[in-house]
């Protein structure tokens, strides 16, 4: 089992998704859907178990031959930085499922289930593969799902904002797909044949300029996707236009894509460049923390609120990624699984709001503590892990964020603490104005409480944020080796100039056939 | 096997021919069968179109492998001719599916029709096997001046009438051009075998001549008149919104694949010597015709006259490899026009399903709630639209991958991201169909009933989108063999220029 255990966690939602959309029926769609995708969880909580804490490489690794012609293989691994992605991927879509099927998806369930599982082997896949072909082929995948979401299952102006997403992501990924080709050619100079292998591709030696160009169409596909500030403005849009459903997985599982990508490929691959443009997506980042919570206070829907929390905590997360200190890069990596976790959490608490009083105005909320007094604890307790209360789980990363970033920039870490601040006062505010004060109408009164299937649905989600932020260090213990091995290619020196005629002729696809 | 049989019992010079020579004998056969059976039995025509398409492709299949000029020279049979004769019988023969209820629905002759389709096609086969200008020539024509009546046979609509006479005038004019480009390579080198100019043109002092140049120019505009490359295109639009849509499929793909087939054997193969000339026309044409294409594609309502524009942009792709030249790229290109086949082929399969016979031509309002009524309808629809917007794991992806790869490979940075930004343009009117059927709600509509014909069409492009993306090495080992098929029997000299630049 342990031979194709990635292969399985990639593929299974994959076969359950055309299975869903072949034979189930209206009834028994959800019951389907929900089994599929738990048994990626379930393998992917054996892959944390068998995982290997003290060594730094891909574990697991399966790799064979694909399209031999372009140099494509089918390459997966997994290591510290993607081991937690991984099983929280799988969890997320098992509780969006749980939770749409409560009435979120009202329509078209058969269809909502085919895609949301056509998402997770898209999610999975890009999170695992070690080659650059297969995991742009993932990348991609994910990207024709969440669209359909959006476009389906949205609100009003949901196809505005499919629109918009899936025009900003795909001018980020075509040029990627450029530079990937590039640089695969260029280094078949070195290598003596295309390979789309990651791992032979560190330490290719391109020229400065070369490096320069290469790293900015990468950099581009993946801050599009994080978003880091000013490639922001899709967010807002696709996640409050998006179903409480598909917020969940833009929010909570998603976001780590973009992020993923900057840690994997586009920084271990062109280090020298990463460092000089490090100061730069440090200071955006911090913009972002900083405009995320401004315009975050400045909001009167729940769900927007919420977007623009997103662009701020991602804002960390840059600034943790590009500090390249130990602490800065553990603290973001950790924050990609506690942000994502407390970012659905949120979204499916005004899911629920919504489900009451089919609104998510804040002005037309108020008192709901009365009523629903564990609502308002579940808020509550996720709005706090958003703006990093110690004893929950978003601490631990602001703060090993804030600790790495100071000793790359004290000024970064200075401004970066405003945001935590703000994030204070947009969170509770916006609580204060939901759950206190007079009922908004007399007749929430009547509203109910949570109903026990969405006690179940939330409560993993609270019970990890207790977890993980009272307990990291199972967590860190894993991360910290590829933590480690990461800074080391992204401290490295510049690869030495080869001493072998570079410009010599290679044959590519289909050349071989040539006399 | 059956075509062996076939293939032994004849003397050995037919065998090169046997492809359109079985393509032109069903032609016969339909015209007089077709005279005794009336208007009343149209699909049994259709059906023995279909198998002498059939056959066709079968002869050609077996053919693969084997090397010969026929016919001192005129024609070439190598696999690259193979691979063309196989793709445009298939072309051919699933737009026969896509006639069977076309034809009879809207009252079009059917001998005139399916004869048409096949004397066309038999052109078509012409012009890929071409191994002289006049051949070149031939075929183009026969193909054209099918396809001109094609286009006008619904002679009730008056826009079919418009889109065949538009069609006719403006093909004609780049006739025009093409015959005269011939007249003046034939002048400056003295022979009109592709192998002989190609020998004559190594000599620098011949290659530089006005004459030659000036010929190659107007080759050029003939060509580009044929694969609609903008500003040879304007024909484009009106002609596939006019036309009866099975025959706007055959000129999205058979026309557009064969007259790449003899544009692509003629520059890359034999006139190679030349690509410092024709080599920044093409790029220019390559990034106008891209750019174009897409953008006006943007702003069509008609979805008949979106693909259209679309497939002016796919021809700017295809130009994109052309201009790379070498051996990568005219694999790549190959491969490209094997996946943009069946997905275009698709999309008009869908097409002809959804419209109605009082009001032709589809707008995007029409599509709208095809998905409730026609879950799989819309379904295929919109895998097609994916993978003409180059989304993986679909056949798309892979030829847009490949001829980038061809591109940036022999240096064209630039014109690669311009193709790559295009893409990005492109995403928005391929989601603008998806977004109509599935988002939009729309009138309840009839559909007339489908015949089986029509669901094998469907069938057989959603597996070929599908197999052609997910496991393409058979394929582009396919299109890589029949490329260099055709360059190693060119010249071995070749490949030296290839890898020059």
């Amino acid at each position: 089992m342990t031979a194709n255990l990635l292969t399985l966690i990639i593929f299974v939602p994959l076969v359950g998704a055309l299975a869903v959309a072949l034979f189930a029926d209206e009834r028994t769609v959800w019951p389907a859907a929900f089994i599929f995708s738990l048994l990626p969880l379930a393998l992917s909580i054996y892959l944390l178990v068998a995982f290997n804490p003290h060594d730094n490489g891909y574990q697991f690794v399966e790799r064979r031959p694909w399209i031999a012609d372009f140099g494509v293989s089918y390459h997966v691994g997994v290591d510290g930085i993607s081991l937690f992605l991984v099983p929280l991927a799988a969890l997320l879509v098992s509780l969006t499922l749980l939770y749409a099927s409560g009435g979120d998806i009202d329509r078209r369930p058969r269809e909502f289930c085919f895609f949301v599982l056509m998402l997770e082997t898209g999610l999975l896949g890009v999170l695992l593969a070690v080659d650059l072909f297969l995991f742009y082929v993932f990348w991609e995948l994910t990207l024709i799902p969440i669209y359909f979401i959006i476009g389906i299952w949205g609100s009003q102006r949901r196809v505005y904002a499919a629109f918009k997403f899936i025009l900003y992501t795909m001018l980020g990924s075509l040029l990627m797909l450029v530079a990937l080709i590039y640089l695969v050619l260029h280094a078949r100079g070195y290598l003596g044949a295309a390979t789309f292998d990651l791992t032979d591709l560190y330490r290719v030696p391109l020229s400065h300029a070369q490096a320069r160009w290469l790293f900015a169409a990468l950099a581009l596909g993946f801050a599009v996707k994080v978003p880091v500030w000013p490639l922001h403005s899709w967010l807002p849009d696709a996640y409050s236009e998006a179903p409480t459903a598909g917020s969940m997985l833009l929010g909570g599982a998603m976001f780590q894509m973009g992020v993923y990508g900057f840690l994997r490929f586009a920084i271990p691959l062109f280090p020298e460049v990463a460092r000089e443009a490090a100061p730069l997506f440090m200071a955006l980042g911090v913009v972002g923390i900083i405009y995320g919570a401004l315009l975050a206070l400045a909001q009167s829907d729940l769900k927007r609120l919420v977007a623009y929390a997103s662009v701020s905590h991602v804002g960390f997360v840059v600034l943790g990624v590009f500090a390249l200190d130990r602490f800065s890069v553990e603290g973001a990596v950790y924050q990609l699984i506690t942000h994502g976790l407390s970012t659905t959490a949120l979204f499916m608490a005004i899911g629920m709001i919504y489900l009451r009083r089919r609104t998510r105005a804040i002005g037309e909320l108020g008192g709901l503590w009365r009523p629903a007094p564990m609502l308002g604890a579940i808020l509550m307790v996720a709005m706090l892990s958003a703006v990093g209360l110690p004893g929950l789980d978003g601490f631990v990363g602001e703060f090993l964020v804030l600790l790495g970033a100071y000793f790359a920039s004290w000024q970064a870490a200075a401004l970066a603490v405003s945001g935590l601040i703000l994030g204070v006062l947009y969170m509770l505010w916006a609580y204060e104005r939901v759950m206190f004060g007079p009922l908004a109408k007399s007749a929430d009164r009547g509203i109910a409480d949570l109903a026990p299937r969405e006690v179940a649905v939330i409560f993993p989600l609270i019970a990890l944020m207790f977890f993980l932020g009272l307990y990291p260090r199972p967590l860190l213990r894993r991360i910290e080796p590829s933590v480690v091995a990461f800074l080391a290619r992204a401290q490295a020196a510049p690869a030495p100039a080869l001493s072998f005629d570079r410009a010599k002729p290679q044959e590519f696809a289909g050349l071989r056939v040539v006399p | 096997m059956i075509s062996g049989t076939i293939g032994a019992a004849l003397d050995a010079s037919w065998r090169p021919v046997l492809a359109p020579a079985v393509v032109a004998i069903t032609a016969m056969a339909v015209m007089l069968v077709g005279s005794r059976l009336g208007e009343e039995d149209s699909e049994g025509l259709g059906w023995l179109t279909f198998s002498g398409l059939a056959l066709a492709a079968l002869c050609a299949f077996a053919a693969v492998g084997r090397h010969a000029p026929a016919f001192a020279g005129a024609l070439i049979v190598d696999d690259y001719t193979a691979f063309f004769y196989c793709l445009i019988a298939v072309c051919a023969a699933m737009v026969v599916l896509l006639s069977l209820d076309y034809v009879p629905a809207l009252e079009l002759p059917s001998t005139e029709y399916y004869a048409l389709l096949l004397s066309a096609t038999v052109g078509m086969m012409l012009l890929a096997a071409a191994g002289d200008l006049i051949i070149i020539f031939l075929g183009l024509e026969t193909m054209s001046i099918s396809v001109y009546v094609m286009a006008a046979i619904a002679r009730r609509d008056p826009r079919s009438s418009e889109a065949g006479l538009k069609y006719f005038l403006l093909g004609a004019f780049s006739t025009g051009f093409l015959l005269y480009g011939i007249a003046l390579l034939y002048g400056a080198t003295g022979s009109i075998k592709l192998e002989a100019i190609s020998r004559a043109l190594q000599s620098s002092a011949l290659a530089a001549s006005p004459l030659v140049l000036l010929g190659l120019a107007m080759m050029l505009i003939g060509f580009g008149f044929k694969v609609a490359a903008v500003p040879f295109h304007a024909w484009t639009p009106d002609a596939y919104e006019g036309a009866p849509t099975p025959v706007t499929a055959l000129m999205a793909v058979g026309v557009k694949s064969a007259a790449f087939a003899g544009f692509l054997r003629l520059l890359l193969v034999y006139l190679p010597a030349l690509h410092a000339q024709w080599g920044g026309a093409l790029w220019v044409l390559a990034a106008l015709t891209m750019s174009v294409g897409n953008l006006v594609a943007l702003a069509q309502n008609n979805v008949k006259r979106m693909l259209a524009y679309s497939a002016i942009a796919h021809a700017g792709y295809i130009l994109v490899g052309m201009t790379a030249a070498g051996g990568a790229a005219g694999a790549a290109v190959l491969y490209y026009l094997l996946g943009y086949a069946f997905a275009n082929l698709g999309a008009f399969a869908v097409l002809v399903a959804v419209e109605r016979v009082e009001q032709p031509g589809t707008t995007l309002a029409d599509l709208g709630g095809l998905a409730k009524g026609q879950p799989m309808l819309a379904a295929a629809m919109a895998l097609f639209m994916l993978s003409l917007m180059g989304l993986p794991p679909l056949a798309g992806f892979v030829g847009k991958f490949y001829v980038f790869s061809a591109a940036l490979q022999a240096g064209y940075v630039w014109l690669v991201v311009l193709a790559a930004l295009n893409s990005v343009i492109s995403t928005y009117y391929y989601a603008r169909v998806i977004v109509a059927m599935y988002v939009n709600e729309g009138a309840e509509r009839k559909l007339r009933a489908r015949r089986p014909g029509l669901s094998v069409a469907l069938a057989v492009a959603i597996a070929a989108t599908i197999i052609i993306g997910v496991d393409p090495r058979p394929y582009v080992e396919m299109a890589a063999g029949a490329y260099a098929s055709a360059a190693g029997i060119a010249r071995s000299g070749v490949r030296a220029a290839f890898l020059a630049h």
